[in-house]
């Protein structure tokens, strides 16, 4: 697992890439933390379109940075979602706090 | 009929999280699953694990025991046990958004597990330790 920072435009994409759980989403998102800390985005964007597994632990990711945000008075949004990974979210309700979308159909099933 | 079983034990250490989940989806994967049966397997064994690491055995590294029995109906049962701290009110653990840690925790680990699978149980004993009991049953690619 690991992700990439491009801060552009008051937007701050984050790329995840590889598979999320417990044990790996500590690092990845105490660096999404700092960034969103020193560049205050309006738009925070998580990119799940090379995330090939996920469970609770993606959720929590997404809570954890919502939480952040609304704090700081920014939005979330979370792109490039798999069959699977959609899967998971819809069931935490996570369309209610944050613009979700599925990904396209290059991603859509795994 | 059980015709083919699986048994391994793993320290519960985070790293195992992946291996655990990998090793029973491919055990179950003999009965020619879709790919989304194969992600619900992965997921639920997932949440089920790490349950044992971070909650089971907080403090600690213990150990993990894992069996998968596969039935000639496609009926898989997977049972995830520790020898952990143990749950005191298990109606209450299974609600959703609950959970004793925060932090980033949804408390959505037993909702997954209850809607990726068909069923799961649950046995606890306080200091003695915890089993989940999942059962999925795979209609396959065939079908
Ligand atoms: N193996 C276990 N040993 C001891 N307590 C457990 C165990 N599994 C679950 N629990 C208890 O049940 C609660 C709910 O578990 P659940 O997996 O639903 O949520 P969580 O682990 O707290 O958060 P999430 O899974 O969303 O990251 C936990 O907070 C914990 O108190
Ligand atoms: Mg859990």
């Amino acid at each position: 697992m690991s992700v990439k920072l491009e801060f552009n435009d008051e937007t701050l994409l984050c790329k995840l890439n590889g598979e999320i759980d417990h044990h790996t989403t500590l690092p990845i998102r105490l660096d999404i933390d700092e960034r969103i800390e020193s560049c205050r985005p309006q738009t925070v964007v998580l990119d799940f379109s090379n995330v090939t597994f996920m469970d609770s632990s993606g959720i929590g990711l997404v809570m954890g940075r919502y939480k952040v945000l609304n704090e700081l008075g920014g939005t979330l949004e979370v792109t490039g979602l798999s069959d699977n990974s959609y899967k998971v979210m819809r069931l935490a309700g996570l369309d209610r706090i944050a613009n979700i979308k599925k990904g396209g159909s290059k991603n859509g099933n795994q | 009929m059980v015709i083919n079983e699986f048994k391994m034990t793993v320290d519960s250490r985070s790293v195992n999280e992946s291996f655990t989940r990998a090793t029973v989806s491919a055990f179950a994967s003999q009965l020619d699953p879709t790919v989304e049966e194969i992600n619900d397997i992965k997921t639920a064994v997932s949440e089920a694990v790490t349950n044992c690491i971070v909650h089971g055995y907080k403090n600690s590294v213990g150990r993990i025991y894992i069996g998968v029995k596969i039935h000639n109906d496609g009926m898989v049962i997977i049972t995830i046990r520790d020898r952990g701290c143990g749950i005191a009110d298990i109606k209450k653990a299974r609600e959703p958004l609950f959970t004793t840690l925060g932090g980033d925790r949804a408390g959505l680990g037993f909702s997954v597990m209850e809607s990726f699978m068909d069923k799961i149980s649950v046995r606890s004993t306080i200091n003695k330790g915890t089993t989940i009991t999942l059962y999925k049953k795979i209609s396959g690619r065939a079908k």
